[in-house]
């Protein structure tokens, strides 16, 4: 059939750039290999680098282009594209356009190539002798990029998928597709998430994407060490790119902990959710990392553990890509991308970076051949006899590295002085990498699962499960990170230790009790031995803030040249500080106390309550607030709705609107989507948002007056309680203008007691004015509660009682409050900008 | 012996024993196991993650006026049991929508407690052909 209205073009050029920029990166990759190996003859050297470069630089090009073509894709509507008509609508505002280009897997992977292009440019122009194999590992890794976008299919397999594949390509049974004029029939896309028109969302993925991207720089280097045998010298260029790393993936973590925090409405910045875990473990590593190449670069030692480090940071990253990517994470993790059918194809991107280092090292055609088939034999063995050889052989990879570098370069025989820094350092180098191997077996469940096909699943207390483990690391990593830089390398005088040292521990000393005995942190939940771990994880946080800015000028005397480390550490310090206190001391302040929900008998003791109903301009009681739902507001273009909170302290010196939105049955989802808000104070966060509001159908009241007859002190039921009527007030002197002569107000004074133990008053009143009766009808928002008073005959009165839903308009809410979190993001910057100190210098010391 | 192999060692040690008490019979940090109505049953108050999805033939029971930390609704898994549901909180955004529901909590009696509930939604990051023929549906003009 042929089409009308398709855009063919755009789609055709960008899966064609998508092949060159395989084959180039592919062919730059081969060029460069030939290029490091024709070793001392110059000109063949200079004309395969040159060659190389050009392949490059079509693969950049190629990879900037596919990215505009996928935008102005997105930004025309071109909704014949799959891609475009699944992660987007025509309500996106400008910005978001960005996020639905990275929303799904495809585009994620494009952002990260196109950085790798940018780095990748930054090395040809500064890497000097190193261009070669540098750049070798980094086209390889671009060649994989460029598989997983491919989208062709191979003796019936797919490889890749291509995201600029038509809709009736990917769908051709829709029966839309008989239509020759399908694509003026769609008028909207499906839209993007919403979770992810947020503005973090515009500005999270492409820090962590740099940050995933930056960290092949140093595994280059690494493997680029082991090519060339100058086995020491690598780390002099890489540990700039390694600090850049740290800091990058650093705040591009953080950002998604803020995205979650703000966007996300599970009341928190991290629940060790199994896609967070994934990032934040190669960051350990690298940074850890990060320690071991400084030691190396003063004394000579632990060369092994720096590669190991180095080249693990970069294979966790590949190996996060897996578990976000391949669906394997089902049921633990929120927010994983969708099984694009490519495990195989991800396993073997994750594969190859895993043999590639023992690959590397092994001297000779023969003994490369070996390492070669012995990869190729567990591939075999995984895909036919057991799955448990997909994590043997890997395993097996990195054992045969260590084995094999240790026969290249002896370890130390002499050991490290007790009293030295190096010794301290590798010590948290050591700690830290643990503690990245136990977050990654827990989060490594699920691939256990389909290994051995059991049924485990996620502790109940999921994060209880992490911290417990973690607390103990802040420890150890708190009270580490404040002495490290008081001990000098190779030997410490003990005198001059203590000289140093005494002050800041003193101050840290002070602060730790102040904090501990009057900072009210009884977090009691899992018994004092938990608590009293934090108290000591907060002591060694403090002490670690203090220690290192007072390092600033006890120890380097102000240079702010020397400062990156104490910089870094001080901001780490703080993380740690503000994670401590802001966890510790988070409250549920919604706890319901409104009188609005009522008791649910045998239930009752499990009903803990975290939310709280409000009626749209009724006060509500909240702890030390009250709360108002005062007013809401609509977006002018999808339907996103914005509810904004009053909130008043009782004692009268707090007075704040938040303003929390929800997305309301959005393109085609019923139900709503929330957002939270946050009143940011300098020491802590009042953070909320909807869980529940009224449905708009039950908005018609088909609810009518129920007629009571009752004398004083009788009572009158209704679902929720009952009332009592407790007196009749008749008043007569009334002006005779309104009234007429014989005018009469009546007033019934109403008792009301609900079963949730609450009481109202309420005073309907009936006036006859002129001879005509005129109610007067009370209401109890919260009971939902209509009275009128019909007739008045003594100590007799007719009321009606009508219970409806109509009269409410109401919303139902959760609020934290989340103290000192702010140290938490400050903390973030001071340890990026300590990275980038340091890394200044180390650029500024290689020149 | 270096001092950084005995850290070494005390560090092995301990990373044994914490993994030790990981085994599932600890108690809220011990690892759980995903069950089916039937097998859930059996394991009356054992923390589990029961998988099935809402009943939709079965009304949802919540009303946040009366209580917003009260839903009852009852589940069907795979195999075409059901079981009523308890969950002592708001009522998630998208629950009738779901096609599978993952609640993690304990048997009690007759009915599932529950503490929290893991929705896997037709969303837009998979591509389920009925979610987009719909979606298409929606969007044609």
């Amino acid at each position: 059939m042929e089409y009308i209205g398709e855009h063919l073009m755009p789609g055709k050029m960008g899966h064609l750039l998508i092949i060159i920029s395989f084959v180039t990166s592919l062919f730059a990759a081969g060029a460069y290999l030939l290029s490091f190996r024709s070793g001392e003859n110059l000109a063949k050297q200079l004309s395969w680098k040159k060659l190389a470069r050009i392949f490059f630089f079509i693969d950049v090009v190629a990879f900037l282009a596919i990215f505009i073509i996928l935008y102005s894709l997105i930004a025309n509507h071109r909704y014949e594209y799959f891609y475009v008509y699944k992660n987007s609508g025509n309500d996106l505002e400008p910005k978001y356009i960005f996020s639905s280009l990275w929303s799904a897997s495809e585009g994620s992977f494009i952002l990260w190539a196109v950085w790798h292009a940018i780095l990748g440019m930054i090395l040809i122009f500064t890497s000097k002798k190193w261009e070669a194999p540098v750049m070798m590992v980094l086209s390889l890794m671009q060649a994989c990029l460029s598989t997983m976008l491919l989208g062709v299919y191979v003796a019936g397999v797919k490889i890749g998928s291509n995201p600029f594949v038509l809709f009736r390509e990917q769908m051709p049974d829709l029966p839309i597709f008989t239509y020759a004029d399908y694509v003026s029939k769609i008028a909207d896309g499906n839209g993007l998430n919403q979770l992810l028109q947020n503005y973090w969302m515009v500005i999270h993925p492409p820090v962590l994407f740099l940050g995933f991207a930056s960290v092949i720089v140093p595994f280059a280097f690494a493997i680029a060490g082991l090519m060339t045998k100058k086995l020491g010298e690598w780390t002099k260029p890489a540990l700039p790119w390694t600090l850049f790393s740290a800091a990058i993936l650093g705040v591009g973590v953080m950002m998604g902990a803020a995205w979650a925090y703000e966007s996300l409405s599970f009341g928190g910045y991290w629940a060790w959710d199994p896609v967070e875990n994934a990032s934040l473990v190669p960051w350990m590593v690298l940074v850890a990392g990060i320690h071991t190449v400084v030691i190396y670069k003063n004394t000579g030692r632990s060369l092994n553990s720096s590669f190991l480090l180095i080249l693990l940071s970069f294979i966790l990253i590949i190996y996060s890509t897996f578990l976000t990517r391949s669906g394997i994470l089902g049921e633990t993790s929120v927010h994983s991308f969708a099984d694009l059918g490519m495990n195989a194809q991800l396993y073997l991107f994750l594969y190859v970076f895993f043999w590639l280092p023992l690959f590397v090292l092994v001297n000779g055609i023969k003994k490369k051949l070996i390492v070669f088939g012995i990869s190729i034999a567990f591939l075999i063995l995984a895909n036919f006899v057991h799955p448990l050889f997909t994590v043997i052989a890997p395993l097996l990879a990195i054992v045969g590295f260590m084995w094999q570098f240790q026969m290249v370069v002896p370890s130390h025989k002499k050991e490290e002085e007790g009293s030295s820094r190096e010794f301290w350092m590798f010590i948290g180098s050591i700690v830290l990498f643990f503690s990245s191997l136990f977050i990654i077996g827990q989060t490594s469940l699920p691939v256990y699962n389909k290994i051995f096909g059991t049924k485990y699943a996620p502790a109940e207390d999921v994060e209880f499960s992490y911290n417990r483990i973690q607390i103990f690391i802040a420890i150890i990593i708190g009270s580490l990170t404040a002495v490290g830089q008081y001990f000098k390398y190779q030997k410490t005088v003990k005198k001059y230790f203590l000289k140093k040292i005494w002050v800041p521990a003193l101050i840290s000393l002070v602060f730790s009790t102040l904090i501990i005995v009057w900072g009210d942190i009884n977090y009691n939940k899992y018994g004092i031995g938990f608590l009293a771990s934090i108290w000591i994880a907060v002591a060694c946080s403090i002490f670690a803030v203090v220690a290192n800015f007072s390092y600033i000028w006890i120890g380097i005397k102000g240079s702010l040249k020397l400062s990156g480390p104490s910089v870094a550490h001080f901001g780490f310090g703080l993380m740690l500080f503000g994670i401590l206190i802001s966890s510790s001391k988070k409250e549920i302040l919604s706890y319901n106390t409104s009188g609005i929900s009522i008791n649910f008998g045998p239930d009752s003791k499990e009903n803990t309550g975290e939310n709280l109903t409000l009626v749209k301009g009724v006060r509500m009681d909240m702890g030390k607030y009250w709360v108002t739902y005062h007013s809401d507001s609509i977006h002018p273009k999808k339907s996103q709705w914005y509810y904004h909170i009053k909130f008043e302290s009782k004692d009268g010196k707090e007075n704040f609107t938040i303003t929390p939105d929800a997305f309301v049955n959005y393109q085609g989802n019923e139900g709503l989507m929330a957002n939270p808000d946050a009143k940011h104070y300098w020491n802590r966060d009042v953070f909320g948002y909807i869980t529940a509001m009224a449905d708009p159908e039950r908005n018609s009241d088909t609810a009518s007056f129920e007629k009571n007859i009752v004398k004083i002190g009788d009572s009158i039921f209704y679902s929720r309680g009952y009332i009592i009527l407790e007196d009749i007030v008749t008043n007569d002197n009334l002006p005779a203008e309104i009234f007429g002569p014989n005018g009469k107000l009546f007033e019934a004074k109403l008792k009301i007691v609900a079963t949730s133990g609450s009481h109202y008053t309420s005073v309907p009143r009936l006036a006859i004015a002129k001879e005509i009766a005129l109610a007067v009808p009370d209401t109890i928002m919260s009971e939902s509660l209509v009275f009128q008073l019909n007739k008045v005959e003594g100590t007799t009165a007719e009321i009606g009682v009508k219970e409806s839903n109509s009269v409410l308009q109401y919303i139902t809410l959760k609020v934290y409050k989340f103290p000192f979190i702010n140290v938490l993001w400050l903390g973030t910057i001071f340890m990026a900008v300590g990275f980038c100190i340091s890394m200044i210098r180390r650029v500024r010391l290689n020149k | 012996m270096k001092k950084s192999h005995v850290f070494f060692l005390v560090l092995i040690i301990a990373a044994i024993a914490v993994l030790i008490s990981l085994l599932p019979y600890g108690e809220s940090t011990a690892m759980s196991s995903y069950e089916t109505v039937y097998t859930a049953k059996e394991k009356e108050g054992k923390f589990v993650h029961l998988v099935a999805k809402l009943d939709t033939r079965q009304p949802v029971e919540y009303d946040a006026l009366k209580n917003p930390n009260y839903l009852s609704f009852t589940a069907v898994d795979s195999l075409g049991a059901t079981v009523k549901i308890v969950y002592h909180n708001a009522k998630p955004d998208n629950l009738e929508q779901s096609e599978r529901l993952v609640m993690k909590g304990r048997m009690k009696g007759e009915q599932f407690e529950c503490k929290e509930i893991l929705m896997k939604c037709p969303s837009k990051y998979t591509d389920d052909p009925n979610r987009m023929e719909q979606s298409i549906i929606n969007n044609t003009n």
